[in-house]
């Protein structure tokens, strides 16, 4: 009975080892930096509000923790969606006018492996600027840090929920630099083949509510004119 | 006994390792894609839209019975002449298999565009750019990009919309129906070599 207990205490001293861990392993931690932060291209950003009832539209399957906006929104429910979200938002400037809307598609991702710090979903942004164009981004999004940095310590929180100030790139990929892919549809940006990141800065979190005060911002690159011009003639010439 | 409590600790280790390595913390569900091959080679897959119970949202400042109740669409002279909705897509079974949106915009900077986005969670995305104008009852177009699945795929697209004929008490008003046709985008060569 001794030994039983002796490898149960065991057993549970080295997943509680292995959890802590994982939780604290800094190999684990995003780099902070933006990697489109050493880009010499022309960039430009649109910011939003990543909380659900500023959003134009949020729906999800309803028993998450963000509640869908408006209260009457269909919901996805059914099983092949039930792990998506939709969120359709205004879309500001750097001068906080507004520019536009976007609409998010995300879903979990299959490729989440906590073990290597990767809580993925799957993503696409569709603008709509209607001085400018439209466009889609594809992205794959790491909340790992979000997780670790926000979410867990509000559920431990005796406040119910946690404050502070964080800021956070999420794209991770699929671009060779963690960097998601733009494609122009119309406009100034058809044709348009480009990178860009979102990144997220959250104030207060709610255990009831999810993100109570978080932004969000896309940081789109727009190559030079005459770049495009070279790779197109490259393109051309190349056999 | 402390031998049995160091074991203890290597196992707890590795279970915690192994669980998080071997049990999939995200499983989409996936329905049976409904592909069909066609005569001049390429996929062809069906999408539909029933109207009005899959429509999540409409995006209109001019819509008279805004969608969903209560939404507060932006009152910004900018958005004059577009039209926004948001659906649930649905394969040729009439099961929801992801959402969709679409956009209607005509402006002076942009003229007239007609675009979808299709995200099926456990497949990927596509985004499909039609031609304004329709012509035999609908548009086509093409997908200018798609992520994952249809990321190697290039293709043409069309949307055609169906009224219901049937009179059914509970029949939807109609279908918007995409038919999307897709053949790789690596050459034939490369393809053999990947085989």
């Amino acid at each position: 009975m001794r030994f039983l207990i002796a490898l149960i205490l065991g057993i549970v001293t080295g997943a509680a080892a292995a959890i802590g861990f994982l939780y604290y392993n800094p190999i684990t931690s995003q780099v902070a930096l933006s990697p489109l932060s050493v880009s010499d291209q022309h960039q430009f950003s649109l910011n939003y509000s990543a909380v659900a009832d500023h959003a134009i539209v949020y729906t999800n399957n309803g028993e998450s923790r963000m509640h869908p906006h408006p209260a009457k929104v269909l919901q996805l429910w059914e099983a092949p969606i039930r792990q998506t979200e939709a969120l359709v938002t205004l879309l500001r400037d750097a001068r906080n006018q507004p520019a536009g809307f976007g609409i998010k598609f995300s879903s979990r991702s299959e490729r989440t492996r906590l073990l290597s710090g990767e809580a993925l979903v799957d993503s696409v942004w569709y603008v709509f600027l209607p001085d400018q164009g439209t466009m889609l981004i594809a992205q794959s999004e790491n909340y790992w840090n979000f997780l670790r940095d926000i979410v867990v310590p509000a559920q431990w929180g005796t406040g119910n929920g946690w404050k502070g100030s964080w800021h956070g790139t999420i794209t991770n990929g699929p671009g060779a630099l963690g960097t998601a892919r733009v494609y122009g549809g119309s406009g100034a940006f058809l044709g348009l083949e480009s990178e860009a990141i979102e990144s997220l800065t959250a104030k207060a979190y709610s255990v009831e509510l999810g993100p109570v005060a978080m932004d969000g911002q896309l940081t789109i690159e727009l190559p030079r004119r005459d770049d495009e011009l070279e790779n197109s003639t490259a393109n051309s010439v190349s056999p | 006994m402390i031998k049995t409590y160091i074991t203890g600790i290597v196992l707890g280790v590795a279970g915690v390792i192994a669980a998080l390595n071997f049990v999939p913390l995200v499983d989409q569900h996936r329905e049976v894609s409904v592909i069909s091959v066609t005569p001049n080679g390429g996929n062809s897959e069906s999408f539909q839209v029933n109207i009005p119970m899959d429509r999540i949202m409409v995006g209109d400042q001019d819509s008279k019975s805004p969608k969903p109740p209560g939404i507060a669409w932006p009152e910004s002279s900018m958005l004059d002449g577009s039209r926004t909705e948001l659906f649930k897509l649905r394969n040729s079974r009439n099961t929801v298999i992801g959402v969709a949106s679409r956009l209607a915009a005509n402006n002076d900077k942009l003229g007239s565009v007609v675009e979808w986005v299709v995200h099926l969670p456990a497949r990927g995305s596509m985004y499909i750019s039609l031609a304004p104008e329709a012509a035999d009852g609908g548009r086509s177009g093409e997908m200018r990009a798609g992520t994952r699945e249809f990321d190697s795929l290039i293709g043409t697209v069309s949307e055609r919309w169906i009224a219901d004929t049937t009179g059914a008490a509970d029949a939807p008003a109609g279908r918007i129906e995409l038919v999307a046709t897709f053949v790789s985008n690596k050459p034939i060569d490369q393809e053999e070599s990947v085989e």
